[in-house]
């Protein structure tokens, strides 16, 4: 009886102090010019989209081909190893040759002097950041500073449709877009961009910017889709091995759960329940 | 102890004698989960959630263990090794992605399982101490998924850090100091890190004690049923093995088949994307959120906006969200009523309806940026959770008139009595 009196009192406190702050006047939420033009990321269709998705190794190659002669000036891709190119087609050699020559030299100590040096990269070294530190990255780039690329798909919302739209999506303001969110100096307008102004200036201009060594065309949108999808590697390295293993998981399961019913079936059938 | 008609266990082997002549361990899992506990035989799927939660901890314990091995607790690297496990380590994806999507899933049965014992009145006599402990280990679980949550040390790692510890420093006067004390610091940091990660260890354990009490519990006056009427004789019983473990082997099959269609084709999908950004205290997300299964508890904590009785707005939140799991600790002394299944309580079932559709509507406000509609809707329908629980279920169980009751759970089952055999909520 005392515990449903004081619950009681308990109760009607919390609900007067809830419907004391439902009747309270408030503006009623605004639509934000960010939110007015802001666009959702375009359709992207790879080849490892969906439960069986597997990824188009020639692809993946263009895309690196797109992140080592483009994105790799600014951006760092520092989870993904030089050795780990070997999942997306490349030989041995071929790998030893793409680190030896990688433009960027990885940090290493003199074994003479002991002093700071660099030297040429190796199979089992982690691409090399283009830039020493934060402080250099933002003094290079108005302030701003280049994210790492390696988890770039996962890590926006959205995805590689994301990156993709976003790659493609650099277009002049529109005429009614108020003054205030016009792109400042070095900012440039790109509606699938949060804020719609983004620091990076339009990456892939060109069509042809990039010479593809299997011929494919290089547009625009086909960079940026090629780019998108080998993001969607370095984002996810395992995604064949996992969609490989869920589907035996699956198929197992569906099958072990097909004799526990059936057995389920059989031990219950002389019980009435 | 057990019912008069137990099956007793009888070794027959000399080893299997001398083992239990020594340390009858054999005859206390017999007795406890094996031919020697009476369940009564009209259990519907509803209760198979119990076995499913136990498999649910297991499977986090034993993926944490490993991942344990491979992780680094330091702020430094944290995010780093976990990228390693995702990446280096044999079968790391599948660990990790096993762990995080196993948390979900542990909060999805047992979500299920604390509705079905709201609605099958399996929290009342004698069975209180079950729901007690039941409570306890909910709460142990929010704080391990919490700080489990932590410490990947991406940007919801952080940031939810930076809020759920906040709360302490809504306490009037020590709040602050309290909050730098727990953390280690004026900020979570590595001090933070590290006691998350050693408390993230230790806490799956104490859920397993928890668990074995609760077990216990439920063991001295043996498990509800839908009717919720009491087993009479032993025409109302089957032995647990092996009807029940045949009946929830079929339902761990079920269940794992849906967790992996999760972990292995949509293993991102209940994350979050900012988390696999790299914590930086410089940089606020622009919207915090919690995992899915905080929701409900989030929208609460955002519904107080005004401050009231000169209490601060944060308090009030602070204090309702806690009391909103705390009041399930008094829930089997607020409701009257002495007939536990909502099959026969025609009143009680329509506000069980709406209190599961009620959370519902808090889960989805939680998700939502704190702005209108959306707060105004999460402050009704906190209001109304408050309500359920502390004014209407006490006047409920005074003024409600239950249907008949079936004589016993045989007769229900026996004599075309289908009520427990419908779907929950339709009266046969």
């Amino acid at each position: 009886m005392v515990v449903r009196f004081g619950a009681f009192l308990i109760g009607l406190v919390f609900v007067l102090a809830l419907l004391t702050a439902f009747l309270v006047p408030r503006e009623a939420a605004e639509e934000t010019v960010a939110h007015k033009f802001h666009l959702h990321p375009k359709a992207l269709k790879l080849a490892s989209d969906g439960p069986l998705g597997k990824f188009d190794r020639q692809q993946l190659q263009r895309g690196f081909q797109v992140y080592k002669e483009v994105c790799a000036a600014c951006h760092s891709l520092r989870f993904v190893a030089f050795r780990d190119l070997e999942g997306i087609g490349f030989t041995k050699p071929e790998v030893k040759a793409i680190a030896n020559q990688w433009a960027i030299e990885v940090p290493a100590i003199n074994p003479d002097t002991g002093e700071a040096t660099t030297r040429k990269a190796m199979p089992s070294d982690y691409f090399p950041s283009p830039y020493a530190n934060e402080t250099a990255a933002r003094a290079a780039n108005n302030n701003a500073l280049p994210p790492d690329l390696s988890l770039m798909a996962k890590a926006r919302e959205g995805g590689a449709p994301y990156v993709h739209s976003l790659l493609t999506g650099y277009r002049d303001p529109p005429a009614d877009l108020p003054a205030d969110a016009r792109p400042g100096p070095s900012l440039y307008y790109n509606p699938y961009f949060a804020n719609l102004n983004i620091a990076m200036p339009p990456p892939l201009v060109a069509d042809g910017q990039v010479s593809y060594a299997d011929g494919t065309s290089a547009s625009v949108d086909q960079m940026a889709t090629d780019v998108s999808a080998f993001l969607v590697w370095t984002a996810e390295p395992k995604l064949e091995n996992r969609h490989r293993t869920g589907v035996a998981v699956v198929i197992f399961l569906i099958i072990a759960t097909t004799l526990a019913y059936l057995s389920y079936r059989n031990i219950w059938a002389d019980q009435k329940h | 102890m057990s019912f008069p008609w137990a099956e007793h266990y009888a070794p027959k082997h000399p080893l299997t004698k001398w083992i239990d002549s020594r340390l009858p361990l054999p005859r206390l899992v017999y007795n406890a989960i094996g031919a020697g506990y009476p369940v009564p035989r009209n259990l519907n799927y509803f209760w198979n959630f119990g076995v499913l939660a136990g498999a649910a901890l297991a499977i986090q314990i034993i993926t944490g263990i490993i991942l344990a091995m491979h992780y680094a607790a330091h702020g430094d690297i944290a995010f780093q090794s976990v990228e390693s496990i995702m990446r280096d380590v044999n079968s790391g994806w599948l660990l990790r992605y096993a762990h995080a999507n196993g948390a979900s899933f542990f909060f999805i049965v047992v979500y299920l399982h604390i509705f079905r014992g709201l609605y099958y009145g399996s929290y009342k006599a004698p069975r209180e101490m079950v729901w007690l402990l039941g409570v306890v280990i909910f709460l142990l679980m929010m704080a391990t998924a919490f700080m489990g949550y932590v410490l990947p040390w991406g940007q919801m790692s952080f940031w939810g850090a930076q809020v759920i510890t906040g709360f302490f420093s809504a306490i009037p006067v020590v709040g602050e100091p309290i909050r730098v004390w727990l953390l280690g610091g004026f900020a979570p940091d590595n001090a933070a890190l590290n006691r998350f990660f050693s408390l993230h260890y230790l806490l799956p354990f104490v859920i397993a004690g928890v668990v074995v009490l609760h077990i216990w519990a439920l063991h001295i006056p043996g498990s509800n049923n839908p009717t919720g009427v009491d087993v009479k004789g032993p025409q109302d019983t089957v032995p647990f093995h092996p009807y029940y473990t045949a009946k929830d082997g079929f339902g761990l099959g079920v269940f794992l088949t849906a967790f992996s269609l999760m972990l292995f084709f949509a293993p991102n999908a209940l994350g979050h994307a900012d988390n696999y950004i790299p914590a930086n205290p410089l940089s606020t997300p622009a919207h915090i959120v919690p995992e899915w299964y905080f929701w409900p508890f989030y929208a609460i904590l955002r519904a107080f906006t005004v401050n009231f009785f000169w209490i601060p707005a944060k308090l009030w939140g602070v204090v309702a969200m806690f009391s909103a799991i705390a009041l399930l600790f008094v829930l089997p002394w607020l409701d009257a009523s002495p007939v536990r299944s909502a099959n026969y309580r025609p009143l009680y079932r329509k506000f069980f309806w709406l209190l599961v559709l009620d959370v519902l509507v808090l889960g989805y406000c939680g998700v939502m940026p704190a702005e209108e509609p959306w707060v105004r809707i999460s402050q009704f329908a906190a209001a109304y959770y408050f309500a359920h629980f502390l004014i209407i279920l006490p006047i409920v169980s005074r003024v409600e008139k239950p249907l008949p009751l079936p004589n016993s759970i045989s007769e229900s089952v026996l004599h075309g009595e289908k009520a427990e055999a419908a779907p929950i909520g339709v009266q046969a």
